[in-house]
């Protein structure tokens, strides 16, 4: 017998190879996931994302819901469309998941996030880093006499750009919180 | 009521009568109470892997979730492969594992492992009990969850202390659970699909485990809807016996190792049904060349298997079962239309690539050909009340090409995972289910090896289960790759040291047959049939025979290959990667 139809070097897919066949641009996305707050429900959450390869961008948890033993999980991911669908079908079928909400499709929303800065100088410097603070409606939550702690909250583009202008500045150390996030209305 | 006694209570409660096993100190207060009962019956095996396998075939088998008790640490981490296995097939399992007492998980403890840890990703959900009034609506939301929606294998780890502490019993009526997945599939899309069967030219029915999995009604509603629309139906390897084998409109086992007709319906057709089944990469092989030009309809109960790999046009979301009744009903009430005409012509094409025999071999008359020994045992074993278990490798789709399976719940084999090993425990599984029944090991003698001392437990509980060995001294499969793509290097691919398999047999108690000549071989098996007890029979076959029809790695479904000439050059670099 003979093989059929087999020319050599047709094949430049892989069938293991899903993703990269699909050329479409990635995309961003903030899901709201409520869950059980029961033990090792973020651990299923997380596991799902490294476990299939998906990223996270950011995450934050805590209880909402004290009386129903509800968390609310927000992640900011970022994939193909097709990527995205799985990512929340995926996430439905945790049995402690309650719900999923793509925040970014599902009408407006509001994000934001909190910061801290902690911004060392002197003279100059620690003058502008004040006065730029005040323009991003920072607060200031701790000062010595060589550095100040900024708050800054806001959406993640905000914060960004704070840390952009604060660099050259003194930034010495930041930390952030990751997007929380609910739909409008 | 303590925690011991609520874990027996709650089996019992559950309808349980069967457990697979094995002893050790963090589950002993439970096997206390197994000791004192008798509505339980335990199956001790020799190796945990094994007792999880033995549960998917009594899983597989009875359509009744399995149920496995081992310990801690070394108990747990031994069940994992058989975890995995059950959750890439959907086969419903309910592992309870012995802890280390609560107060001392996180120091190490002897024989401590972050059960729930690890086990995480591999079952559909799992428990760490910390708490004994918690843990009858744990046991009990356990099996409602293993086999709710897609089936799969849950796991309850619980603490030694937790099993000696009293609490309060509560039986499963009061369990109420949040997780109710979606049976009634939309009634629109529905529509839509039978709108898209009234019309379609090229119509193909794509089955797999899911048909199973939803039960019997599932398979009789399939068969009532082949026999209505004239439709061609074929069906992945975990969907076998969902439609008979030796039905008229039966195509044959479809992907890599597929039948040729029914890969190339697949790919020329114009309207793909896929029933419970998940466009695995073994199905589909190359994508962009994935059936070109059909509409794709999609039948699960499982939402993220839906758009995973191939974009289907008519989603639909739901049970088999009762997806097909809906279906039945709306294609009836639209007055049981198909395009008969265009049918006609779709079933001559059909006829034709039937005409090619793919599954034709060379026949030899002094080697025993494993197609042979397969076509052999199926002609004297078919009338038998039959359950056929299988390893993993060439011998796997052997005999999935060459047995025929009628009846759904008969054919038990690793998938997804593709789990050596997997055979000679799942026959004990499906024995102990079916006593009275014959029940068939299609082995390969590597992948046998791998839980052999599992013969131990036939033996203790008298399954005269038969391991039949298609003993070529190679690990076929793995051969057949490194002959096609790695320039016949054969890396570790041959079985050295084989022990002699009959007085293997032998000193396990069994009976062993050996058979090396064409001509012995129906009177061989007929010895094996006749003996009542386990048999290892040693088929010695050809050595370097090949699987085929094939779709190499990285083509599509109408670049098949047939028979083993002219292989050479036709897996091209990029296939290689592959597997």
């Amino acid at each position: 017998m003979n093989a059929l139809n087999i020319t050599k070097g047709t094949s430049s897919k892989s069938a293991y190879n899903l993703r990269s066949g699909h050329a479409d641009l990635n995309e961003r996305h903030t899901l709201a996931v409520l869950v059980a707050n029961e033990p090792g429900v973020l651990a299923r959450v997380i596991g799902l994302f490294s476990g299939r390869g998906y990223n996270i961008e950011s995450l934050t948890v805590a209880e909402v819901d004290h009386e129903g033993h509800t968390s609310r999980i927000t992640i900011v991911t970022s994939g193909t469309p097709q990527i995205i669908e799985q990512i929340k079908a995926q996430l439905g079928r945790i049995i402690p998941v309650y719900d999923v909400h793509d925040l970014t499709v599902e009408g407006p929303s509001v994000e934001r996030e909190l910061s801290l800065f902690k911004v060392s100088g002197k003279g100059e410097k620690r003058v502008e880093a004040l006065r730029l603070a005040d323009v991003f409606r920072a607060n200031v939550v701790d000062s010595t006499l060589d550095s100040f702690t900024f708050e800054v909250v806001g959406s993640p583009e905000k914060i960004d750009a704070f840390a952009d202008l604060m660099r050259p500045l003194g930034l010495a150390e930041m930390a952030r919180t990751g997007v929380a996030a609910l739909s409008r209305g | 009521m303590s925690g011991a006694k609520m874990v027996v209570q709650a089996l019992i409660d559950q309808g349980v009568d069967t457990v697979f096993g094995y002893p050790g100190g963090a589950v002993l207060p439970i096997y206390d109470e197994i000791f004192l009962q008798n509505s339980i019956k335990h199956f001790l095996v020799r190796h945990e892997q094994g007792a999880v396998h033995a549960a998917e075939a009594y899983a597989r088998s009875t359509g009744k979730p399995g149920v496995v008790l081992v310990t801690s640490g070394p108990g747990a981490t031994n069940a994992v492969t058989g975890l995995t296995d059950a959750l890439m097939d959907s086969i419903p399992l309910v592992v309870l594992t012995g802890q280390v007492p609560t107060f001392m998980i996180g120091s190490d403890a002897f024989q401590e492992a972050d059960t729930v840890g690890i086990t995480r990703p591999c079952t559909k959900h799992n428990w760490l009990v910390k708490d004994t009034d918690a843990l009858a609506h744990t046991l009990h939301t356990a099996f409602h969850v293993a086999c709710s929606g897609r089936p799969g294998p849950v796991l309850v780890d619980i603490p030694k202390d937790v099993q000696f502490a009293n609490g309060t019993y509560e039986g499963p009526a009061k369990i109420k659970s949040h997780y109710q997945p979606q049976l009634k599939g939309d009634l629109d899309a529905i529509t839509a699909l039978v709108e898209a069967m009234e019309t379609a030219r090229k119509p193909i029915l794509y089955t797999g485990g899911g048909v199973i999995n939803s039960g019997p009604v599932a398979s009789q509603l399939l068969r009532e809807l082949v026999e209505a629309t004239n439709f061609p139906i074929t069906s992945t390897l975990m969907g076998l016996g969902c439609y008979p084998g030796n039905g008229d409109n039966w195509l044959g086992m479809l992907g890599m190792h597929g039948l040729y007709e029914a890969n190339m319906a697949m790919h020329d057709c114009d309207l793909m049904i896929n029933i419970g089944a998940r466009f695995d990469d073994r199905i589909t092989g190359r994508l962009d060349a994935f059936s070109p030009g059909s509409t794709k309809a999609h039948i699960d109960i499982d939402a993220s298997s839906i758009n995973k790999v191939i974009h289907v046009d008519i989603p639909i979301l739901g049970d088999v079962a009762h997806v097909l009744e809906d279906m039945l009903k709306v294609w009836k009430a639209r007055g049981r239309k198909t395009n008969s005409k265009a049918l006609k012509t779709w079933w001559a094409e059909i006829d034709g690539w039937r005409k090619i025999r793919c599954l034709d071999y060379a026949a030899d008359s002094k080697v025993i050909k494993p197609q042979y020994a397969l076509e052999r045992l199926e002609a004297l074993t078919k009338d038998h009340d039959r359950y056929i278990t299988t390893e993993v490798g060439q011998h796997q789709m052997w005999a999935a090409q060459y047995m025929t399976f009628n009846d759904p719940n008969r054919w038990m084999t690793s998938g997804g995972l593709g789990t050596m090993g997997y055979g000679v425990p799942a026959s004990i599984g499906a024995q102990v289910a079916h006593p009275g029944s014959l029940v068939i090991n299609v082995a390969g003698e590597a992948s046998w090896l791998m839980n052999m001392q599992e013969m131990g437990t036939a033996m203790q509980y008298g399954l005269p289960v038969k391991q039949f060995i298609l003993n070529n001294e190679r690990l076929g499969m793995v051969r057949q790759w490194q002959e096609l793509l790695h320039g016949e290097r054969y890396s570790q691919s041959w079985s050295e040291s084989l022990p002699d398999f009959v007085k293997l047999a032998e000193a396990f108690g069994a009976k062993g047959i050996l058979c090396s000549d064409p001509a012995d071989l129906d009177e061989a098996i007929m010895q094996m049939l006749a003996y009542d007890g386990p048999v290892i029979f040693d088929c010695l076959v050809e050595k370097h025979e090949n699987c085929f029809p094939m779709i190499p790695s990285g083509k599509a479904h109408n670049e098949m290959l047939l028979g083993d000439a002219a292989i050479k050059g036709a897996i091209d670099a990029s296939g290689s990667v592959l597997v």
